[in-house]
């Protein structure tokens, strides 16, 4: 059995006396799709932002690919292979979609490939056509909607040419079409070979979806397994509903 | 250099009173930027204004400078909330604060720094006051009363200050907007409502700041400039915000200088708290008091 | 357009004005014009930092003063060293004491780091005031040399020469970055920090390059000054309507190109100069003041912004 892409191990976040994240235990198989689920506030950000070097974890540690992360910054964690979307999408305002897409391109995308890509300006287009942007590759992402902004955080997201994925949230608020279409653009990512994490709260989303799913409730891991399995156990259940 | 008591005694006792003074200097900036998150370089400019309006005061119609500076307060006030609404217009609600928001304090430091050259010249200005030559004594150890009196304005002002942040609405209004503004929404109360009034108290702080300085020293209008690293040093080794913690910086201040001044001489002392505030920022950028 | 063409219609450009400004024949010209050239390195220079990356530096007369005290130290010990030279070592000096800055402060936010620069600023100028090798307070006697080394002229139009070759050279560079994946890596970081980082981009080490860029241009802009005044002491400078200048500058005229700071120089330079002899000095700094707050305020983004839609 092949090394796991990904390896939490005793992962813990403090702020001041608050206690984000106890002894995370996770690992994540290439090629597999996670879902990540649990209640407002369990911490599934703070464990985003701790695997990609947003925030510094306290206690344990990260393997990704076989590289230790620790005290690894943001930017060296995604050349690895780490990409994140955000919550509430990050555009560069002042920049159009291509260059938006480019960023990642330029500082990212090289070390898959061994060299920065030959061509940036072809693969943005091809990255913004995945979405269906490339109509609006000169425009600014203040022109965009909500679901087109949410698309184009995930075409950036890729132009870093990652092996994780992990997508936060980045269905919340989206009407039931638009779900599926961020939906089709996982699963066919996933097609080509990029391991996938996804938070979210639409249920149907992440069961459709994952492979396998882990719950975290107040910071600490409760349930890791078969979708169908998980949300049947009674504490998943009283974590949502209440008891 | 020569450690004798009396010098050392005599530097410590001086740092102190100083200290107890550049916190009243800090305080408009401990709620502006750290409360408010407006970097407001141009606050020493006001307080040099503040120092002026009680020079007017003083040499025009003998009015005493603290006093005068007192019922200035109001127009101060004023000033703060016009000068909060154009920037609240202009860049708080256009999002783009920074850089924009920046120079448009940078500007206002320079246009009243000039204004008050072409008013006033260059010469050196002071006040008139009873309580600006004597000094008392203890042993060894003297307290001039020019330094002793701001010392205790400086603490009414901050009291003064703490009593109204703790005890009233708008007061405690003022506190919850510098950690959730969007709480303070949901509470129905007005954050830009709130936040101009907590402006305009940080301006009219400026007129008892500038009022006691001129007590202090000499003020002529390129002197706001060896301010802005005084108080931004104090403002973040206090940790942002915090009352307490701006005294408690003033006073270290104080003392650095103090005994650099005393013991090394006085052209160095500018350097002193600026080179405090990189090695803040270097090091430990919450201040001591920050919330880490 | 290729940088190797725009940097010979710069050169062309240099060329013209040169002989636009020998064929009016007085010496004034020089004289102003020298000033509004050094604008124009320091506005881009400063804009590298400010407008391309998002870090606003009030700092300006600390690198542009380190510069020429650098030439003062200079000119003291090793005379014979041709003014080039020493602008390569002010421009050096200027940028590592640049980049040790950034060390210190740009792992922080962006108003620390521009609070930081105004310190550094009294920092240094608290340091050379009580350096009595160059003059302290009191200020350092520089000797003009009679003629320009180069050319037949005087050593005025030699200075002119050679600022407008420093102008060439940092307004190709500064076109050169903003297209460039440094250019994108700036803009990113200008635009949202974390989401530059979260993409690839290297902040830390760009933000640094930046500083250092900018320091050492400032500092070499600031080489010549010396030779220029003939009287140089801390008062002058690191007066503070090189930081003020350098600002209102690059945010008139505009910051999201290279242009803008161009712009902002020649005419605000210009209109300085103007005022400073109808007027009075004080009045035209004052002028620089409003008309920084009023663009600032009302025109966001400089007069290139009125062109582009």
């Amino acid at each position: 059995m092949s090394a796991p892409l990904l390896q939490v191990e005793g992962l813990g976040k403090r702020f001041g006396g608050f206690v984000a994240l106890s002894d995370i235990e996770l690992e994540v198989a290439e090629g597999e799709r996670l879902g990540l689920i649990g209640p407002n506030g369990s911490g599934k950000s703070t464990l985003v932002n701790c695997l990609c070097g947003t925030l510094r974890n306290d206690a344990g540690q990260v393997t990704f690919g076989g590289h230790r992360l620790d005290g690894l910054p943001a930017h060296r964690r995604t050349r690895l292979g780490i990409a994140r979307s955000f919550q509430l999408p990050r555009p560069f305002p002042t920049l159009t979609l291509a260059e938006n897409v480019r960023v990642p391109i330029l500082y990212a995308a090289d070390v898959k490939l061994g060299r920065i890509p030959a061509d940036p300006r072809r693969r943005c287009e091809e990255l913004l056509d995945m979405v269906g942007l490339l109509a609006k590759a000169d425009r600014k992402p203040a022109d965009l909607t909500q679901i087109e902004m949410r698309k184009l955080e995930l075409a950036r997201t890729m132009a870093s040419e990652p092996r994780l994925l992990i997508a936060d949230e980045a269905m919340a608020g989206l009407s039931h079409q638009e779900v599926d279409d961020i939906l089709a653009l996982l699963m066919m990512l996933n097609g080509q070979g990029v391991t996938i994490i996804m938070i979210e709260h639409i249920m149907r989303a992440v069961l459709a979806f994952s492979q396998r799913l882990v719950v975290l409730v107040a910071g600490r891991k409760i349930a890791d397994g078969d979708p169908q399995d998980i949300v049947r156990q009674p504490d998943v259940v009283a974590a949502y509903l209440g008891s | 250099m020569d450690l004798s008591f009396d010098l050392l005694g005599n530097a410590l006792v001086s740092g102190l009173l100083l200290g107890g003074f550049y916190a009243a200097v800090t305080i408009g900036v401990t709620i502006s930027f750290g409360m408010l998150d407006i970097v407001n370089i141009a606050h020493p400019a006001f307080i040099i204004l503040g120092s002026y309006t009680a020079y007017i005061a003083n040499s025009v119609f003998g009015f005493d400078p603290i006093l005068s500076s007192i019922v200035l307060l109001p127009a101060f006030y004023l000033l703060g909330v016009a000068i909060y609404h154009v920037y609240d217009v202009s860049f708080e609600r256009r999002g783009d604060a920074s850089i924009r928001g920046l120079a448009f304090f940078f500007g206002l430091l320079f246009i009243t720094e000039v204004t008050l050259v072409l008013t006033f010249g260059v010469d050196y200005r002071l006040v008139d006051a009873p309580y600006i030559g004597p000094s008392l004594h203890f042993g060894v150890i003297d307290l001039p009363l020019r330094l002793l009196v701001p010392f205790v304005v400086s603490l009414a002002l901050i009291g003064a200050l703490q009593l109204f942040m703790s005890y009233t609405f708008i007061g405690r209004a003022v506190q919850a907007v510098a950690q959730d503004p969007m709480a303070l929404r949901l509470m129905a109360a007005n954050p830009s409502k709130i936040k101009r009034i907590a402006f305009g108290l940080s301006i009219a702080s400026a007129s008892v700041a500038g009022a006691i300085l001129i007590i202090i020293q000499p003020v002529e209008p390129s002197i706001a400039r060896d301010y802005i690293g005084r108080i931004f040093a104090i403002c973040v080794m206090g940790g942002l915000g915090s009352f307490s913690g701006t005294i408690v910086a003033a006073m270290i201040l104080g003392i650095m200088e103090s005994f650099t001044s005393t013991f090394y001489g006085p052209s160095w002392s500018p350097a002193v708290a600026f080179g405090f505030l990189l090695i803040t920022l270097a090091i430990r950028p919450a201040g001591l008091f920050g919330r880490g | 357009m290729r940088n190797l063409l725009f940097i010979l219609l710069a050169i062309v450009a240099a060329v013209a004005t040169f002989a636009a400004a020998k064929l009016i024949g007085n010496a004034y010209v020089f004289f102003a014009g020298y000033v509004v050239l050094q604008y124009i390195v320091l506005a881009t220079a400063w804009n590298i930092l400010g407008g391309y990356t998002g870090y606003v530096n009030f700092g300006t007369a600390a690198f542009f003063a380190l510069g020429a005290y650098t030439t003062v130290v200079l000119h003291k010990t090793v005379p014979f060293l041709p003014l080039p030279a020493m602008m390569l070592v002010g421009g050096v000096i200027s940028g590592v004491i640049g980049l040790g800055m950034g060390y210190l402060t740009l792992r922080l936010r962006g108003t620390f780091f521009s609070i930081a620069t105004l310190a550094m600023a009294v920092v240094a100028q608290t340091l050379i005031t009580n350096w009595n090798f160059v003059g302290g307070s009191r200020g350092a006697y520089i000797i003009r040399p009679a003629s320009s080394p180069i050319f037949p002229g005087d050593y005025i139009q030699y200075l002119f020469v050679v600022m407008l070759l420093l102008s060439v050279i940092s307004v190709s560079a500064a076109r050169a970055i903003q297209h460039s994946r440094l250019g994108y890596g700036f803009s990113a970081i200008r635009d949202d920090e974390a989401a530059a980082e979260a993409s690839g981009v290297p902040t830390l080490r760009l933000k640094l390059i930046a500083t250092a860029l900018s320091g050492g241009l400032m500092g070499m802009a600031g080489a010549p000054l010396p030779y220029y005044v003939t009287y140089l002491d801390p008062a002058s400078g690191f007066s503070l309507s090189y930081a003020v200048n350098t600002i209102a500058m690059p945010l008139i005229g505009g910051t999201a190109t290279w242009l803008g700071p161009v712009i902002g120089a020649i005419l605000l330079g210009t209109l300085q100069q103007v005022a400073t002899v109808t007027i009075s000095s004080a009045l035209s700094l004052l002028l620089v003041g409003l008309l920084l707050v009023g663009f600032v305020i009302a025109a966001p983004k400089g007069i290139v912004g009125w062109f582009t839609r």
